[in-house]
């Protein structure tokens, strides 16, 4: 069918480097240079191999729970659970490790039991979407430590360490550069491209954007959100093989408040609570900002105190600006 | 016409009539198993200790009625009580005057939060996040990573919990604190318009702000109130436990919200009530105190804490929907 | 001193894209009951809205016993004794009758509420209304009818002198309605004026003494219901000749595509039965409320059916979700395209690509060019006002929006297209484009369902019309036979079970 009056519409989007620079990113990017170098020249180790590993590696292992609670936000859902889920993850992989089950068995009970943990979380938002995410998740993250509770008491459980290519999970390298990080770059690569490069990415953006609107549009919202909670509680059992490869043992109070500080890297990333927002390479530029700030205060001895208000601040800061900016636009018309 | 049948009135009257009866069975079985429970002893020393929650729920409670939440109040607790504290270790100062800072403290962590909400449109889930970091932050900083041990406390303010002066001798100080605090809020809830605009704005934000209410100003009370009532949680918490920590009351927000989730009140706003939430409240205290009593591991009561959380809300929604069902069914085709 | 108590001089006012009002006026005298009468997005609603202080007009006057007013919100209308009474937006669900009517305005003495006092007025206002529930009943477990009645009792309470009803008996039983025009007298007789909104002419006949008519934004006339006519009013509510609005062409009909038998949901519809054809155009109508956009929605799968049959090419089907409908080859425009039709926040060119995605890419990734591509193509295909596929959705004026969600819906391989209320706040250029596309797709072999509640439209683009009214359907009609009148004698036909509530 023709057009009427013979309108044609542009497909083509010209570069404008306008839009280019003017982006969220670009904030990021010179915030990280701009640690760096503050890092630097604290340092004078900090640019070597040792300097490096030590850096990267004292915040990644929180880090790979970040990635799925990117999507988490892009839905406009939240999950605050995900500490208390790599808490019980670690401890069963400990308490079946002491139980003497072979290490590789207990990875992957714990990948197990992450999973099952976010499958909880999903089955229950799905099948009774009234509910909020953050009651839900407030009910588990209390429920799940319970239960590493239960099982450990106020013990720890340890020897992990004497699996030797398990502890070189976190502190082994492949030259100067530390395993962890390779798997994480892996892994962050895989979400990054899922989210910006595939069908179900795009899917994501839209349930953030207008659930009813992707519902009509024939998108299984209800099957989404189940997936993405689910792979959410796996990644925190990965987050847990990294805490419990560090420590070489685990109790039942550790990997608390995890969940602030992915959603913490996520909203400084780009992504905002109310969904449909975000790109990935924010979420990487703000995870490492928040690990190498954290690292670097801790060279020069700032109380790890100092950094907490440091993190809660950026968080609100980031949310605030963009709204700041609109308080301001209706004063001047006004 | 037909005539629409007021048991609605019941279900929701019944919503605490069935907490109360759950309450009454739970208490019975505990005593069978263990007969020390619903001693006077055992009853006074589970309200001493639970005071602070019964009176952060409050708070929550009209937070939650606006239709926000604060998972801060742990922070603004600790920090206020840290601060009160730490005067208190350098200056000796009188025990009111140790209360009254606390509070004005807290008054004041709670309306910058609340501003941050209002005017900075900040998500109130994202935004005391947030300060729950950095007023937690500032507790360890102004104390320096140290603690006020007891004997740096006025023998008056460590006796404040023990006495009873002011619950007219008869009742210890902390549950006299509680008993006022609730009868306060039972009638400005109820016998108010400031009450009554609260459970406005939760219910409907824009039928409020046509009614001619400013909900900016709702909003920021009631965070400032909730701070407010973190304040004085502090110096009650110092009181109590002899001693001022940079870590107190970490965790405590996830009771104080179950004790207003199994007492009725509404994430989204608008519905919850003053009795609701002593009835929660009195639930989290039982669980906490009697568990141990029967046996039960206290590494137990997290976990049943979270399960309870999850029931609660779940059955919550299956008998809303039942209620529209049977709406539904109504409506003659 | 004025002889009118209310009266509005040039009132305009502009939407983006959209003139709502075009130097309007009115006049309403005192004690009286007067109709406000026209189609569906002629203005009615919008002009209500600035006399309550809701929106401020961009030009003209208002007079308030000969005074000029100048509303500066809706606290300042009600003030001046004004109080309008809509169907829902002002309840609060939680709360109960007796706060909902007094909230911002409560008995106090010394600060504290007075329960008993407020309860008790509250009461002698419901009793005046006949109302069958008391003051402390929450709002939230209350039907319609009754929530209506609470607003009523608001208003008096207020001791509004002119009350303004919009559809007052739209969602309303036969008694309801009777219940209502005796309320409303005695509303009159107690000293107040009314304005009311409606479609029906017998509310008209019963209960105004003059009759105001809008078209396309504009005052066209008021008139005394004794002395006008039932065709005279449609002839100026209408005004335009239908033959020259609806391009309908003719198109070969061929077999049954969508026949469903006897759909239930309880609440909702029951038993309703019909089938569309290839090349057909089967109008829906019927007045809010008769459950037409809850029948779509469950063929569409969007909500599910308690029971009942959906054939497909004679095939039996099952539709659980909007998937299976796509799959399936049902596609559906939303009633609200901004809410379900749209992403205002993303770019023409997305939102049109939305549902095809997986199709238009391979391996699970996104194709980009191929986006592109096809949503140029679609949105060429419905000639949008848009330079490029970029540009934001919420930019478009409604009509063009519109537009956009056809692109979005022609971009799936289907067989049926269901419409619910395709040209519903679209201005009338955009109307004719939609109606020309509709056209095209007849004659291109799709099965269209159209549901609208504009007379005019459904006489003009329909082959066949099915008529529904609270949850039944009640009357089918053919292309040739259908008029007017026949179908609202269909719309308002309650059933007899309802009839005697």
């Amino acid at each position: 069918m023709a057009t009427k009056l013979g309108r044609t519409i542009i497909a083509e989007q010209p570069f404008s480097w306008k839009t280019f620079f003017l982006k969220w990113e670009w904030l990021l990017v010179i915030l990280f240079l701009g640690i760096n170098v503050m890092n630097a020249s604290l340092s004078e180790y900090y640019l070597s191999g040792a300097g490096l590993f030590n850096a990267t590696n004292s915040f990644l292992e929180k880090a790979f729970v970040a990635l799925p609670m990117a999507y988490i936000l892009v839905l406009g859902d939240i999950d605050i659970s995900v500490g208390s889920t790599a808490c019980l993850s670690a401890v069963m992989l400990a308490y079946f490790y002491n139980l003497g089950v072979p290490m590789g068995l207990c990875i992957v009970i714990c990948l197990l039991t992450g999973t099952i943990c976010g499958a909880i979380n999903g089955l229950i938002l799905t099948k009774f979407t009234e509910l909020a995410p953050m009651i839900v998740t407030l009910g588990t993250q209390i429920l799940y430590r319970g239960i590493a509770e239960a099982m450990l008491g106020d013990e720890a459980r340890g020897g992990l360490s004497n699996v030797k290519w398990f502890s070189n999970l976190y502190w082994g390298k492949v030259g100067i550069i530390p395993i962890m990080l390779i798997c994480f770059v892996v892994c962050a690569v895989v979400f990054g491209f899922v989210l910006h490069k595939t069908f179900f990415g795009r899917r994501l953006y839209a349930i953030g954007a207008n659930k009813l609107a992707a519902e009509y549009a024939g998108i299984k919202v209800q099957k989404i959100r189940m997936i993405v909670f689910t792979l959410t509680g796996t990644f925190a059992a990965v987050t847990a093989i990294f805490l419990a490869a560090r420590m070489g043992s685990t109790r039942a109070d550790i990997a608390t408040g995890y969940e602030l500080e992915a959603i913490a890297m996520a909203v400084l990333g780009g992504f905002s609570t109310d969904g449909g927002k975000g790109k990935f390479p924010g979420l990487i530029l703000a995870i490492f900002i928040v690990g190498m700030l954290r690292y670097g205060l801790g060279l020069i001895n700032i109380a790890s105190q100092f950094m907490l208000v440091v993190i809660g601040a950026l968080l609100i800061i980031t949310v605030m600006l963009p709204n700041i900016k609109s308080m301001f636009k209706i004063k001047k018309k006004a | 016409m037909e005539k629409k049948k007021f048991d609605w009135k019941k279900i929701t009257g019944s919503r605490e009539m069935s907490l109360v009866i759950v309450l009454i069975v739970l208490c019975v079985f505990v005593q069978i198993r263990n007969s020390s429970f619903l001693t006077g002893e055992t009853l006074e020393d589970m309200f001493r200790n639970y005071a602070v929650i019964f009176i952060l729920a409050l708070g929550m409670m009209c937070v939650l009625l606006t239709g926000g939440i604060d998972i801060s109040i742990g922070s603004t607790l600790a920090f206020s009580g840290m601060a009160a504290g730490l005067v208190m270790r350098d200056y000796m100062i009188p025990t009111p005057v140790s209360f009254l800072l606390s509070m004005a403290i807290g008054a004041g962590l709670g309306l910058v939060i609340g501003v941050v909400i209002t005017k900075g449109k900040v998500p109130p889930i994202v935004c005391t996040l947030g300060f729950m970091n950095i007023y937690r932050g500032l507790t360890y900083l102004i104390a320096k990573s140290q603690w006020v041990a007891a004997y740096q406390f006025t023998d008056s303010f460590k006796n404040f919990a023990l006495t009873k002066y002011l619950g007219f001798g008869i009742v210890n100080n902390m549950i006299a604190v509680t008993i006022y605090c609730y009868i306060i809020f039972f009638v400005v809830m109820k016998w108010t318009t400031v009450g009554r605009r609260v459970y406005a704005v939760g219910s409907n934000a824009e039928a409020a702000a046509v009614s001619g209410i400013n909900i900016n100003h709702v909003k920021m009370g009631v965070y400032t109130l909730m701070g407010f009532l973190c304040g004085l949680g502090g110096s009650l918490w110092t009181s109590l436990y002899k001693s001022a920590q940079g870590d107190m009351a970490t965790g405590i927000e996830m009771d104080v919200i179950a004790a207003c989730v199994v007492g009725g009140v509404s994430l989204t706003g608008g519905r919850g009530s003053v009795v609701g939430v002593f009835l929660g409240s009195l639930t989290i205290a039982i669980i906490g105190k009697a568990l141990p009593l029967i046996g039960v591991s206290q590494f137990w009561q997290s976990a049943i804490k979270g399960l309870i959380i999850l029931v609660a809300v779940v059955l919550n929604v299956l008998a809303q929907r039942t209620m529209d069902k049977n709406n539904l069914k109504r409506r003659e085709m | 001193m004025s002889e009118y108590v209310l009266e509005l001089k040039g009132i305009t006012k502009i939407f983006p894209g959209v003139k709502a009002l075009d130097h309007v006026s009115f006049q309403l005298k005192p004690g009286e009951i007067h109709a406000l009468m026209g189609e569906n997005g002629a203005g009615k609603s919008t002009f209500i809205k600035v006399i309550t202080g809701v929106h401020k007009a961009e030009e003209g006057e208002m007079y308030l016993d000969g005074q000029k007013v100048d509303f500066k919100g809706p606290r300042d209308a009600q003030k001046a004794g004004i109080a309008a009474i809509y169907q829902h937006v002002t309840a609060y669900p939680h709360l109960t009758v007796t706060e909902n009517i007094f909230m911002g305005h409560e008995m106090k003495k010394r600060g504290v509420i007075q329960w008993k006092e407020m309860n008790d007025l509250a009461d002698s206002y419901l009793e005046e209304l006949n109302a069958d529930f008391k003051s402390t009943a929450e709002m939230g477990a209350l039907s319609v009818a009754q929530q209506q009645m609470v607003e009523i009792a608001k208003a008096i309470s207020m001791k509004a002198r002119i009350i303004i009803m919009d559809e007052p008996t739209a969602a309303l039983t036969k008694n309801e309605s009777e219940q209502l025009y005796k309320i409303t007298e005695k509303l009159r007789d107690g000293g107040a004026s009314v304005i009311f909104i409606s479609h029906r002419f017998e509310d008209m006949y019963r209960l105004a003494t003059r009759v105001t008519v809008f078209r396309d934004s504009q005052y066209i006339g008021s008139y005394d219901v004794n002395g006008i006519t039932n065709a005279d009013l449609i002839k100026a509510m209408v005004g335009r000749e239908i033959s020259d609005m609806y391009p309908k062409p003719e198109v070969e009909i061929g077999e049954e595509v969508l026949r469903v038998e006897k759909l239930t949901r309880m609440g909702y519809f029951k038993d309703v039965s019909f089938s569309v054809r290839k090349g057909e155009i089967l109008g829906l109508t019927g007045l809010v409320g008769a459950g037409r956009t809850e029948t779509v929605q469950t063929i569409y799968g969007v909500e599910h059916y308690d029971s009942g049959k959906m054939y497909l090419n004679g095939k039996e089907i099952t539709v659980k979700n909007p998937s299976d409908a796509l799959r399936q080859g049902i596609g559906l425009l939303p009633e609200d395209r901004q809410h379900q039709g749209l992403i205002l926040d993303w770019g023409i060119g997305r939102n049109i690509t939305l549902t095809e995605i997986a199709s238009l890419g391979k391996n699970g990734m996104t194709d980009e060019k191929a986006e592109r591509a096809k949503a140029k193509e679609l949105a060429e295909r419905v000639d949008t006002k848009a330079v490029t596929i970029f540009d934001k959705a919420s930019s478009l004026s409604g009509g063009n929006q519109q537009k956009i969600v056809v692109a979005k819906i022609l971009a799936s391989d289907l067989k049926v297209i269901i419409l619910d209320e395709p040209t519903k706040g679209v201005d009338v250029g955009a109307k004719a484009e939609i109606y020309e596309i509709m056209g095209e797709l007849a004659k291109q072999g799709y099965a269209i369902i159209m549901i609208s509640s504009e007379m005019p439209e459904i006489l003009g683009m329909s082959d066949r019309i099915v008529v529904m009214c609270e949850g039944r359907v009640t009357g089918e009609l053919k292309r040739g036979e259908a008029a007017q009148e026949e179908i609202l004698k269909f719309a308002m036909a309650r059933s007899p079970k309802a009839a005697k509530n």
